[in-house]
């Protein structure tokens, strides 16, 4: 699974680092997503989902 | 037709009212006190989907924005709409100026300060006499400091936000007491900007950084979308951490499981944190919206024009996502709560809003073991008449 930001949706609320701080971060001018890890796999996939269902701004996706 | 805002009869759960409009329909008609109607959503897939739909303005200027009091209506809001009444490309522009300033990280380096905070007035408390009152103790100066530190605000004016914002969030004001609220902090906080603005250094804080930024790219100040700003994060960083400060505290202390729990595991204080938040919601009259174009939501067509109110609150007690939503269970992983709303304007303090929250709970398990509620719980004075949920007062003790 690709793990796919869009930063223009993305408001920086910063529930994807609170998720996993190793597969999220945030860029310290505009608060906007970072993805550290684009294929996650493990747990880190379940937290890549968690993720997408917190993500207010919904700038995250899960693709094959 | 049913009017809100409605008031609680119980702290641990919406307005009895609110949950009649759950019973009786997905999307329901609902009169304003302003005598506009809406309509109210209240489950937690609709209230996701309104908060995050584009078609849905915040524009509180639109006639048919949905106010929860009388003397709200848009002919008395500033000047200048803050970030909460922005819609998209506006809104983004301005709350991308700002969000680096509630990173995760930023937060984290601030946590010794905020400890720092919280510690001194826990120490200020244990000397003092008891019982006390934790709201004037605890509760609204240790959010009232940080915002104030952070904004570049001096705290020695804290008196004066807070009375000016209580006001503002008070249901019970006449029109012309908040309009004089509002006025007075916006005339303070121009006055603080300007001398930012015109000394070398505008400071090592928002404000200051906001002022430097925009001399940076413009040349100049833009002095209302800054006062703008200013307005909103101080009044929103004032009663909302305080309000759940003291609601959490209460609950802690008439829950004596869930406090054993925190005390025996420190590290389940963010689930107690995010199930406090779900459980008390205490603000949504800022989701409330107004369709830009006929949708189609809800098993209802909502025209264009018509306001809508997303009711967070009894979202977060929709029994299909939360079983047993009034019981207090920090083992219930509440973490997709809406207690900061959702969508774009979803709260930009609220990373700073946890951090207090587990700093002031942790450290009062830590160093205040023997602290109880000093009254019968039946007789604190609840915030019915407010915006945003919360306690009057809590007078506590300790052994």
């Amino acid at each position: 699974m690709r793990l796919i930001a869009d930063t223009s949706r993305c408001v920086g609320a910063g529930q994807c680092v609170l998720t996993d701080p190793d597969l999220f971060d945030q860029d310290e001018e505009d608060g906007t997503v970072l993805v550290l890890d684009g294929e996650p796999a493990g747990e880190r996939l379940e937290h890549a989902h968690e993720a997408v269902r917190l993500c207010p701004g919904q700038a995250l996706s899960l693709a094959e | 037709m049913p009017t809100l805002p409605a008031v609680r009869s119980c702290p641990f759960a919406p307005p009895d009212e609110y949950l009649r409009l759950r019973d009786a329909g997905r999307a329901v008609r609902v009169r304003m006190p302003t005598g506009s109607t809406a309509w109210a959503l209240t489950r937690h897939a609709d209230v996701r989907a309104v908060l995050g739909d584009p078609r849905f303005s915040s524009d509180r200027r639109l006639p048919q924005y949905p106010f929860f009091a009388p003397t709200q209506p848009s002919a008395h809001a500033p000047a200048r709409i803050s970030l909460i009444g922005m819609d998209p490309p506006e809104h983004s522009r301005a709350r991308r100026a700002v969000v680096g300033e509630f990173t995760v990280k930023r937060l984290e380096a601030l946590q010794p300060r905020v400890q720092q905070i919280v510690d001194e007035h826990v120490d200020r408390m244990l000397a003092g006499p008891r019982p006390v009152d934790l709201v004037e103790a605890l509760a609204l100066p240790v959010p009232s400091m940080v915002i104030c530190e952070l904004l570049g605000v001096p705290y020695a004016d804290h008196d004066f936000f807070q009375t000016r914002s209580g006001l503002l969030l008070s249901r019970v004001p006449t029109v012309e007491e908040r309009n004089q609220a509002r006025g007075e902090l916006w005339g303070y906080l121009g006055r603080l900007i300007d001398a930012k603005a015109a000394a070398e250094d505008p400071g090592d804080d928002l404000m200051g950084r906001q002022i430097a930024r925009q001399k940076a790219e413009s040349g100049g100040v833009d002095r209302e979308a800054l006062i703008a700003l200013g307005f909103l994060l101080l009044v929103a960083g004032h009663e909302t951490t305080a309000n759940m400060i003291s609601l959490g505290v209460m609950a802690l202390l008439s829950r004596p499981d869930q406090l054993a729990a925190l005390r025996a595991d420190p590290s389940r204080t963010p689930a107690a944190v995010e199930e406090m938040l779900r459980i008390f919601t205490i603000a949504e009259f800022v989701n409330a919206r107004v369709a830009t174009e006929d949708v189609e939501l809800a098993g209802v067509l909502i025209r264009e024009g018509e306001g809508v109110v997303a009711l967070s609150s009894v979202a977060d007690h929709d029994p299909e996502v939360f079983p047993e939503p009034a019981a207090l269970d920090f083992d219930r992983g509440a973490r997709h709560h809406l207690a900061f709303g959702f969508g774009i304007h979803q709260c930009l303090g609220q990373n700073l809003a946890r951090q207090e929250l587990r700093t002031v709970f942790d450290t009062l398990i830590r160093r205040v073991p023997g602290l109880r509620l000093a009254v019968d719980p039946d007789e604190l004075p609840y915030k019915d008449d407010a915006h945003v949920y919360g306690l009057h007062e809590l007078p506590v003790t300790w052994d």
